[in-house]
C-alpha cells in the first residue's frame, strides 16, 4: 500500500516538475513580451478542444483530448492575430473577445457532453487532477518537453531579439511573424501538456508566476529563464505532493498557490527590485538628504552670525527640516561632525559644528 | 542575380508612396542620397520622417514605388545597412546587459544556430569603446541614462560595420554633451566613407551638423547639399504656418554657409 502511494506520488511529482519547468521557460518569454494574457487565452480556449476531442473519440483518450486542445488553442492564438492585424483591434480587446468566445463554446460543449458515459473524467481538465496522470503519460510529456526546450535553445538568440526589439529584429532580416507564431505554438504545447495537472482555468498562472518571480532576482535573460524553470518545477512538484496528501484535492489550485507564494516572497525580498530593497533605498536616500540639509543649515547659520562655532537651537533645526532633527543630529554626533552644547537661560539643547564639521565634509 | 539599379547611389527611392489605412503618409517620394554624406531628414511632426526610414528598411510596406540601397533591394542589402530606432521603441527594463544589446547587432550576420563567441564579443567591445561605454559593458540596461541608452543603440548599429546607417532621432532627449559626442561619432563614420542618414528635429543645428539635407512634408520639399537646400523659402514650404520662429530662422539661414 505505502509502496503504491509513493509510486503514484513519484509519477505525479515527476509530471508536475516537468510541466512547471517547461511553463516557467515559456512564460518568461510571454512576460517579457507583455503577452501574459495570451497564455490565458490559449489555455481557456483549450476547453472546447478538450471536449471536442472527447466527443469525437468517444472516450477519454488522452491523445485525442490533447490533440483537440492543441488545435483549439492554436485556433485561438490565430484568431487573436487576425483580430489585431486584420480588424485593427487593440491587443487587450482581441484577447478578451477570443478568450470569452472559446471558453463559452467550451462550457456549452461541456454541458452537452455530460450525458455521455465517461464524461465525469472531463472535470479533470477544468482544475487539474494530478492522480489522473499515468506513468506512460509522463514519458510522453518528457519527450515533448525535451523537444520544446530543444527548439528554444536552437532559436535562443532569435527569441531574445524578437522579445527585446521586434522592429530591430525585422530590420536585421529575421522572419519575426513566423518566429512569433512558433513561440505561440510552443506556449500552446506547454499549456496542453499541463492541462491534466493544472486545468484550463489556472494553467496561465504556471506560465506567468515563475517568470515574474525569477525576473525579481536576476538581470539577464539566460539566468531568468533558468530560474523561472527552477521556480516552476519546484512549485509544480510541491503543489502535486501537497495536494496528494489530502484526498480529492485538485492539484492545479495547490500548484498555483505555491507558485504565488514564491512570487509574493520574490516581490518583497528580492535584492534591488524587491519592495524591501526599494524601501531601504528610499530610507538611505532620505537619511543622506537630511544629513546634508542639517549640515548646510548649521553652516549657513554660522556664516550668518560670523561665528564658525555658532550654537544652533535644536527646535530651530526641527523647523528647518520640517521633522524632528534629533535622529539626524545623533548620527552626525556619532560621526563627530557636530556636538551638543547646553546654552541659554533654560539650558535648551543646542548644537555646534565641530572642527571637522566646519571643515565642510558634507558629501 | 538581377541587374543593379542605380548602384552608385547609397539610397535611391523612386515613386515611394505609403499610406496607413486610407490616409497617405508619404506621397510620391523621389529621393537620392549619394554615398559618403551625412544627411538629415527634417520636417514637421507627421511629415512621415520615421515612416520614410521604415519604408526604406522594409518595416512598413509601401503602396507603390521602389527602394534600392547600393543598387540592391533591401532584402539583399541588409548586411550593409545599420538601423538605430527611436530609443523609446523598446522596454529598457528587459533583462540584458549593455554588451548583450550590442551583440544583438550581430545576430543578423551570424545566421541561424550560430551563437556569438569570442570574436563577436571583441567586436561588440570595440563598438562600445567607440561610443565611450566600454566601462558599462556589464551594466544592466535599466540603469542607463537616456544618453547612455542612445549610445548603446548606436553601438549596436556600429558593430555591424555597415556602409549605410539610418538613425531615427538619435539626438532626442539627450544632453548637450552626449549630442556633441554622437555628432562627432557620426561625422567620423562619414569621414571613413560611410553614409549616415539621420531623422533630425532641431532646425537650429542642421547646418552645423550635416552636409546633405532632405526636407519632407509627406512629399519631398527639397533635397541636396545643405547650403543649397537650407533656405527660408524651403523652410516655409516645409513647415508653413507651423513655424512660429520663422523670423529667427530666416536670419540663421542667411548666415548658413
Amino acid at each position: 500500500m505505502s509502496f503504491e502511494v509513493s509510486h503514484t506520488l513519484m509519477t505525479v511529482a515527476l509530471a508536475a516538475l516537468l510541466i512547471g519547468g517547461l511553463a516557467g521557460v515559456l512564460g518568461s518569454f510571454l512576460v517579457l513580451r507583455g503577452q501574459s494574457l495570451l497564455g490565458d487565452v490559449i489555455s481557456h480556449a483549450a476547453l472546447p478542444g478538450v471536449v471536442a476531442g472527447f466527443l469525437m473519440s468517444g472516450s477519454r483518450s488522452f491523445v485525442a483530448i490533447l490533440l483537440g486542445a492543441l488545435v483549439a488553442g492554436a485556433l485561438a492564438g490565430l484568431s487573436v492575430q487576425l483580430l489585431r492585424r486584420g480588424a485593427g483591434l487593440k491587443s487587450d480587446a482581441a484577447l478578451g473577445v477570443v478568450l470569452s468566445l472559446f471558453f463559452a463554446a467550451g462550457v456549452v460543449l461541456y454541458s452537452v457532453a455530460q450525458g455521455r458515459p465517461g464524461a465525469a473524467g472531463l472535470q479533470v481538465f477544468l482544475f487539474g487532477q494530478a492522480a489522473s496522470v499515468l506513468r506512460s503519460d509522463v514519458v510522453a510529456m518528457a519527450v515533448v518537453a525535451a523537444l520544446v526546450l530543444g527548439v528554444i535553445v536552437a532559436l535562443w538568440k532569435e527569441f531574445q531579439l524578437i522579445s527585446f526589439d521586434p522592429e530591430g529584429a525585422r530590420a536585421a532580416g529575421l522572419p519575426v511573424e513566423r518566429l512569433e507564431t512558433l513561440l505561440s505554438v510552443l506556449v500552446a504545447v506547454a499549456i496542453v501538456l499541463g492541462l491534466a495537472l493544472a486545468g484550463v482555468v489556472l494553467m496561465v498562472a504556471m506560465l506567468i508566476a515563475p517568470a515574474v518571480a525569477a525576473r525579481q532576482w536576476v538581470n539577464r535573460l539566460g539566468p531568468m529563464v533558468v530560474l523561472a524553470a527552477v521556480f516552476g518545477a519546484g512549485s509544480g512538484m510541491a503543489g502535486a505532493v501537497l495536494s496528494a496528501l489530502g484526498t480529492g484535492v485538485a492539484t492545479g489550485p495547490v500548484m498555483v498557490l505555491v507558485a504565488s507564494s514564491v512570487v509574493a516572497v520574490s516581490l518583497v525580498l528580492a535584492p534591488g527590485r524587491g519592495v524591501l530593497a526599494r524601501l531601504a533605498m528610499d530610507r538611505r536616500a532620505r537619511r543622506s538628504l537630511h544629513r546634508r540639509q542639517v549640515l548646510e543649515v548649521m553652516a549657513g547659520l554660522s556664516a550668518e552670525h560670523a561665528n564658525p562655532a555658532y550654537r544652533s537651537e535644536e527646535t530651530m533645526l526641527d523647523a528647518y527640516l520640517g521633522t524632528p532633527a534629533r535622529p539626524v543630529l545623533q548620527r552626525l554626533e556619532r560621526e563627530g561632525l557636530i556636538r551638543q552644547v547646553p546654552h541659554g537661560p533654560e539650558g535648551r539643547a543646542h548644537w555646534e559644528l565641530t572642527d571637522e564639521g566646519q571643515a565642510g565634509d558634507r558629501a | 542575380m538581377a541587374a543593379l539599379h542605380e548602384p552608385h547611389i547609397a539610397c535611391h527611392i523612386e515613386d515611394l508612396t505609403v499610406s496607413y489605412q486610407e490616409r497617405p503618409v508619404l506621397w510620391d517620394i523621389d529621393l537620392d542620397i549619394p554615398p559618403g554624406v551625412m544627411a538629415a531628414i527634417v520636417g514637421p511632426n507627421g511629415a512621415g520622417k520615421s515612416t520614410l526610414i521604415k519604408a526604406v528598411l522594409g518595416l512598413v510596406r509601401p503602396v507603390a514605388g521602389h527602394v534600392r540601397l547600393f543598387g540592391l533591394p533591401i532584402a539583399a542589402a541588409r548586411r550593409r545597412v545599420g538601423y538605430v530606432p527611436q530609443r523609446q521603441s523598446v522596454d529598457w527594463d528587459f533583462p540584458a546587459t549593455v554588451l548583450d544589446v550590442v551583440l544583438m547587432g550581430l545576430y543578423g550576420q551570424l545566421g541561424w544556430l550560430r551563437r556569438p563567441g569570442r570574436t563577436e564579443r571583441a567586436r561588440a567591445m570595440a563598438a562600445l569603446a567607440q561610443v565611450g561605454l566600454e566601462d558599462y559593458a556589464r551594466r544592466q540596461i535599466s540603469q542607463l541614462s537616456g544618453g547612455q541608452q542612445q549610445r548603446t543603440f548606436i553601438a549596436r548599429a556600429l558593430v555591424q560595420e555597415a556602409d549605410l546607417y539610418f538613425l531615427d532621432e538619435p539626438m532626442a532627449g539627450v544632453d548637450a554633451v552626449t549630442e556633441a559626442a554622437i555628432v562627432a561619432l557620426l561625422k567620423a563614420q562619414r569621414d571613413a566613407g560611410k553614409t549616415v542618414v539621420v531623422v533630425h528635429h532641431d532646425l537650429q543645428t542642421v547646418a552645423r551638423y550635416f552636409d546633405w539635407l532632405v526636407m519632407l512634408n509627406q512629399r519631398i520639399i527639397a533635397q541636396g547639399p545643405v547650403s543649397q537646400v537650407y533656405t527660408p523659402e524651403n523652410l516655409r514650404a516645409a513647415y508653413g504656418g507651423q513655424l512660429a520662429l520663422i523670423g529667427t530662422l530666416d536670419a540663421q539661414a542667411d548666415k548658413a554657409p
